[in-house]
């Protein structure tokens, strides 16, 4: 199944370009290893390109189209201050780790690496929490928002039998009908 | 944001949700209204983010609109815990922000629960009362809903909007139900199933419960936004403190906002209308040498007889796809049975789910897998759960009540509301009942069953009733049929408080159908008012 720009909107017409209003404060004032607001941060670029890296390990292999499609999403998803930030000290960290622990950007490493690097992060093992530890803010704002943009899309909802999936305003139609 | 009291205001309205909102709507362009409300002005614009906090595993309930711990802190000592921040709203709009959005009239006999069934107090009100009230309130809410229901109480005309087309596990249950003879028909839905007052018609976000991002659900911003046009003055985030009185007379509601700052805002009428747990809190917050037990509580049954709907539910998985999830509402449900109710037995009514099961995307965010592994699991748990639900009737008992706390204080100091819930065994064999039929139907489907709620894992429907009961004996009552305490002059409660029985249906629209008719006895009230300060 093939992902495309068109598909990105939806999933945005789904949960918006603003994330989460309010907890963005409540994140920062958090303090943590995270919360440094001298750190240099990366910029879209570097943002996408690890994002479609880690989207690449955390889509099923039947999805293709992946890069146009997490770009489209993340362009609003990079606009919000508190969303955003929270995205950009997320991606450090998983490239800092990278860089230490594999040699090389999150980009470079093969499907494998990155697949254990998201485990060695302990994202599998924790619930996402925006002000939480590394590991629970890497499952918020990498992991979980990719599956939010995937599995909140019709494309997504498709894989899994469900057109019109929770959040997508797909009508009032498709509830109507039987399986397909 | 000025929040200084208005001036001369002829009525004041405490709370924002929809029986304040409709009679705020009703008076605006003949009075001068006020409205105050504990929690804020939500922006419409902020609702795709609120729904993406209902789909995200990190966020609560109580977080999706912005519940504050302190402020609404509360209480649950009863033999039933309470959960009572997980499904309502402080703000403007109250509830209705958060809520399913069912709306169907209450049946005859819930009016002579006495009479009738042996059991609870009649209604000083007949169904007959409420009726013209009843289409008055479903033209202002917008319901879509079908003549169908051949148990439901007579009706005048057809509902404002067509119902929804049933889904399609209402097709599964239909072969059933044929054949267990139980008839399903429509639900009327506070949600547009075609544009309608201006509002879009639904667009199938599936997420009714807790936000609806299209509004095309009702929600009582829609009346306040009217009545604001009209003229009405709304204020947010004004925590009404206490009601300063006369043994005759409310003089004042005495709020604080934000900055710390206090506040009367005196009129010549005021309505409480801040549902079932605040309102007898803030009149029982009001105590004074007159009201040593609480405002307009002469009878000593504010607080009083709390009541709720349970929810008896049972579910299970096809081997074959159910499409679930496609909506966040219902199109079918059946109240064969309701009108069965007696001494044993409460009125009760069957829904039948079309959001059973997990949501993929809800699933997809929680779990120690990703890619395929991921979607294979999502395969296997996602589209062949069904199931069918049913609200139950408490009845009232003056053992389960709301109280306010004395150890614990809110945000200002105030004890916060003890609900102290117990619910009784004509309540839980009722939900037994209804798991019978619920079995029963799931069984004839072939379906394998994987939960039940039953009497001993049911829980509340979050509406909260019979803390103000409505009557005409002061000592047996709080408020009289209009709903104007008897105790005092000016001041009416709209709310389900007033309730004396809960019947089995969702309360909303008979909330909305009872502040329409109090509108008309606060209208009449303040034009006598206005005409004698003209005469002076």
């Amino acid at each position: 199944m093939e992902l495309s720009r068109r598909d990105a909107v939806a999933a945005l017409a789904a949960v918006g370009g603003a994330a989460t209003a309010g907890v963005g404060l409540s994140r920062l004032q958090s303090g943590g290893s995270s919360g440094d607001p001298e750190r240099r941060l990366p910029g879209d670029q570097q943002v996408t390109e690890t994002m479609v890296a880690i989207a690449e390990v955390v889509y099923p292999t039947a999805v293709t189209g992946i890069e146009p499609f997490v770009e489209e999403f993340l362009e609003p998803r990079l606009e919000p201050e508190d969303h955003a930030r929270g995205i950009r000290e997320s991606v450090a960290e998983l490239e800092e780790r990278a860089e230490s622990w594999h040699g090389g950007p999150v980009r470079t490493l093969s499907a494998e690496t990155r697949e254990q690097l998201l485990r060695e992060v302990s994202a599998h093992t924790v619930d996402e929490h925006p002000a939480g530890t590394t590991a629970e803010q890497v499952r918020y704002y990498v992991v979980n928002e990719l599956l939010l943009a995937l599995y909140a899309s019709p494309k997504g909802g498709e894989l899994v039998g469900l057109e019109n999936p929770q959040g997508h305003p797909g009508g009032t139609e498709s509830y109507q009908q039987g399986p397909r | 944001m000025n929040r200084t009291p208005v001036e001369s205001a002829d009525l004041c309205i405490v709370g924002a949700g929809p029986a304040g909102a409709l009679i705020a709507d009703r008076l605006a362009s003949e009075f001068d209204v006020v409205v105050l409300d504990a929690g804020p002005r939500f922006d419409d614009e902020s609702r795709l983010e609120r729904q993406e906090r209902a789909i995200r595993p990190f966020f609560d309930r109580p977080a999706v609109w912005d519940s504050d711990p302190e402020r609404d802190a509360h209480a649950a000592s009863g033999e039933w815990f309470y959960p009572l921040n997980h499904a309502r709203v402080k703000g403007i709009g109250g509830s209705t922000l958060h809520w399913q959005g069912m709306v169907m009239r209450l049946h005859e006999d819930d009016f002579q629960s006495g009479t009738a069934r042996g059991v609870g107090p009649d209604w000083p009100i007949e169904y007959e009362d409420l009726r013209p009230y009843y289409a008055d309130a479903e033209r202002e809410i917008g319901v879509a809903g079908a003549a169908d229901n051949p148990f439901g109480p007579p009706r005048e005309e057809p509902f404002p909007m067509p119902a929804f087309r049933p889904s399609y596990s209402d097709s599964l249950f239909a072969r059933a139900c044929e054949r267990l003879e139980i008839t399903m028909h429509s639900v009327p839905n506070a949600r547009n199933s075609e544009s309608y007052d201006g509002r879009s018609e639904c667009v199938g976000y599936g997420t009714c419960q807790p936000v609806c991002p299209a509004g095309a659900k009702y929600d009582a911003t829609v009346h306040i936004d009217r009545a604001e046009s009209k003229g009405a003055r709304i204020i947010d985030r004004a925590q009404v403190q206490h009601l300063e009185h006369t043994p005759e007379e409310i003089q004042a509601a005495v709020y604080a906002t934000p900055d710390g700052t206090e506040h009367r805002q005196t009129a010549d009428a005021f309505v409480v209308a801040c549902g079932g747990v605040e309102t007898p809190r803030l009149l029982l917050l009001s105590e004074s040498s007159a009201y040593p037990d609480g405002l307009a509580n002469s009878s000593g049954l504010v607080g009083r007889y709390f009541m709720d709907h349970l929810f008896a539910g049972v579910g299970g998985v096809l081997d074959e796809r159910t499409r679930q999830n496609h909506v966040g509402f219902f199109t079918s449900e059946s109240h064969q049975f309701y009108d069965d109710a007696d001494e044993e037995f409460g009125p009760f009514k069957l829904e039948f789910f079309n959001y059973a099961g997990p949501s993929p995307v809800e699933l997809a965010l929680t779990g120690d897998d990703w890619g395929d592994e991921l979607l294979e699991r999502l395969r296997t748990e996602y589209g062949n759960h069904i199931a069918v639900g049913g609200l139950v009737e408490q009845l009232p008992r003056e053992d389960s009540y709301v109280g306010l706390d004395p150890d614990r204080t809110d945000n200002h100091g105030n004890p916060v509301p003890d609900v102290h819930w117990n619910v009784g065994d004509r309540a839980l064999r009722t939900i037994e009942r209804a798991n019978e039929i619920q079995r029963e139907i799931l069984t004839e489907l072939g379906a394998e069953i994987t939960w039940t709620a039953g009497p001993e894992s049911t829980g509340p429907a979050y509406h909260h009733m019979g803390t103000t009961r409505m009557g005409t004996d002061p000592a047996e009552s709080v408020v009289d049929p209009t709903l104007q305490t008897h105790d005092l002059d000016n001041c009416w409660i709209a709310s389900s408080s007033v309730f004396p029985t809960g019947g089995a249906v969702n309360p909303t629209l008979t909330i909305a159908a009872l502040s329409l008719r109090a509108a008309d006895a606060v209208e009449s009230f303040l034009a006598a008012r206005v005409s004698g300060k003209l005469a002076d």
